[in-house]
């Protein structure tokens, strides 16, 4: 790969995770337990769906195939994604729901956080941009985490389920890859695992005041969004998401 | 096709000139928020820059949220209001950077907002005062209300809910 490959690949990973998540928040439209968490749940999903298309535009101008963002995001098969295996996981009930948007909206602070300085521009207009709305999304998701961890016990109990299952979703939250070590090092963003540390702290201090156990470090298997080996949640999301662009490609309205 | 209508015309538009940029700036000034149609453009510190360039009117426009609905609708209002004052193509910029801050909204857009009933983002802190009996005695109700920019609000004293421009 080469260091324009590099960087696009950079910017399909941030696209396609606020995409993900956007498209799994939607699904909750008409849904949510609450007309204010209806409220919340969409404005997320909208700001994501809108932080995702800034980032695949700029995808597409680097990538100069002819493919623009609606391109890139409405037919592009699902080994060719590289969004986090955690956020492609099903809503579940309100717990996994809450602990998936909480542990990835701190990831996602932290890793924007990291970018505000980035040598590429763009980059760094996105990011700050992003920041702002995202700097809301983790006080939120944060504020759920300690109603519901320290809440009843049967809330504590259901979230206590959520964050262990979700748990192993995480490993590729805590790692630096070799690639982000060589973004690191191009300039494109500050370093991976002060961002990462940053995000363990983050997490480690809501969940002590959620009274929620921090289950071990999570373990490697063999699945890596970043990779494009995703779990057998992201086909059905994407065959739902792309059934329209793909019915009728190219149509306006 | 109705009698009397120009099938093609060769008038199309005057060249903007640099002493039009005041007019500009004032057209915008009419131009009202798709969501919030007593703040103008300008009071919410959208129209960034207006500029001339080779004899085009360049409009520098920085969207308040990433994914706010309202940015194409803006697009296409200030590129109307613009060619029916008779500027031919305008051109349009978005810039993303320095991000938009709810700190640019105008003196004026800030009472705007108050007098339609959303409570003006607080730089400072300290309760939200209502905007219907000013009264501090209010609370959240949701981070999150009827679009991107606002959050849900209620007043203890008055008792009516409320929206609250956020601080960005």
């Amino acid at each position: 790969m080469n260091q324009t490959d590099e960087l696009i690949d950079y910017l399909l990973q941030m696209g396609d995770s606020a995409m993900i998540t956007g498209q799994r928040l939607c699904e909750l439209c008409g849904h949510a337990p609450s007309i204010e968490e209806e409220l919340a749940l969409m404005n997320v999903g909208l700001d994501l769906v809108g932080q995702a298309r800034n980032w695949l535009e700029y995808a597409a101008e680097r990538l100069n195939d002819g493919r623009d963002a609606d391109r890139l995001a409405f037919l592009r098969g699902e080994h060719l994604y590289r969004n986090l295996l955690l956020v492609e996981q099903p809503n579940g009930d309100y717990a996994q729901t809450c602990v998936r948007q909480f542990l990835y909206d701190a990831w996602h602070f932290h890793r924007l956080q990291g970018l505000q300085h980035s040598s590429d521009k763009m980059v760094a207009a996105i990011a700050n941009k992003a920041l702002k709305e995202v700097t809301y999304h983790l006080r939120r998701s944060s504020e759920w985490m300690l109603r519901l961890g320290d809440g009843t016990d049967y809330s504590h109990q259901r979230m206590q389920k959520a964050l262990d299952q979700l748990w192993r979703f995480t490993h590729e939250l805590c790692t630096v890859s070799e690639r982000e070590q060589r973004q690191y090092q191009a300039g494109l963003c500050s370093d991976p695992q002060q961002q990462l540390n940053a995000w363990r702290e983050t997490v480690e201090s809501v969940l002590v005041r959620a009274t929620l156990n921090l289950p071990p470090p999570a373990h490697y298997f063999y699945l890596s969004g970043i990779e494009g080996r995703h779990t057998e949640n992201l086909g059905p999301l994407l065959a739902n998401m792309q059934s329209l662009a793909r019915a009728y490609p190219d149509a306006r309205w | 096709m109705h009698a009397g209508e120009l099938i093609a015309s060769d008038w199309c538009g005057h060249r903007a000139k640099a002493e039009d940029l005041p007019k500009a700036w004032s057209l915008m000034e009419q131009v009202m928020d798709p969501e919030v149609p007593v703040v103008s453009l300008v009071d919410l510190g959208i129209v960034r820059d207006i500029l001339f360039q080779d004899g085009r009117l360049k409009v520098v426009l920085t969207p308040t949220y990433s994914g706010c609905p309202a940015t194409e609708v803006i697009e296409q209002r200030v590129r109307q209001a613009l060619e029916c004052a008779g500027y031919a193509t305008p051109y349009l910029e978005q810039r993303l950077a320095p991000a938009w801050s709810s700190q640019w909204i105008t003196e004026q857009g800030r009472q705007r907002l108050l007098d339609y009933g959303i409570a003006p983002p607080q730089e400072k802190s300290g309760p939200v005062p209502c905007p219907q009996c000013a009264s501090l005695d209010t609370e959240p109700v949701s981070e999150f209300g009827s679009t991107a920019c606002k959050a849900l609000y209620r007043c203890l004293r008055c008792k009516e809910p409320f929206d609250y421009f956020k601080c960005i």
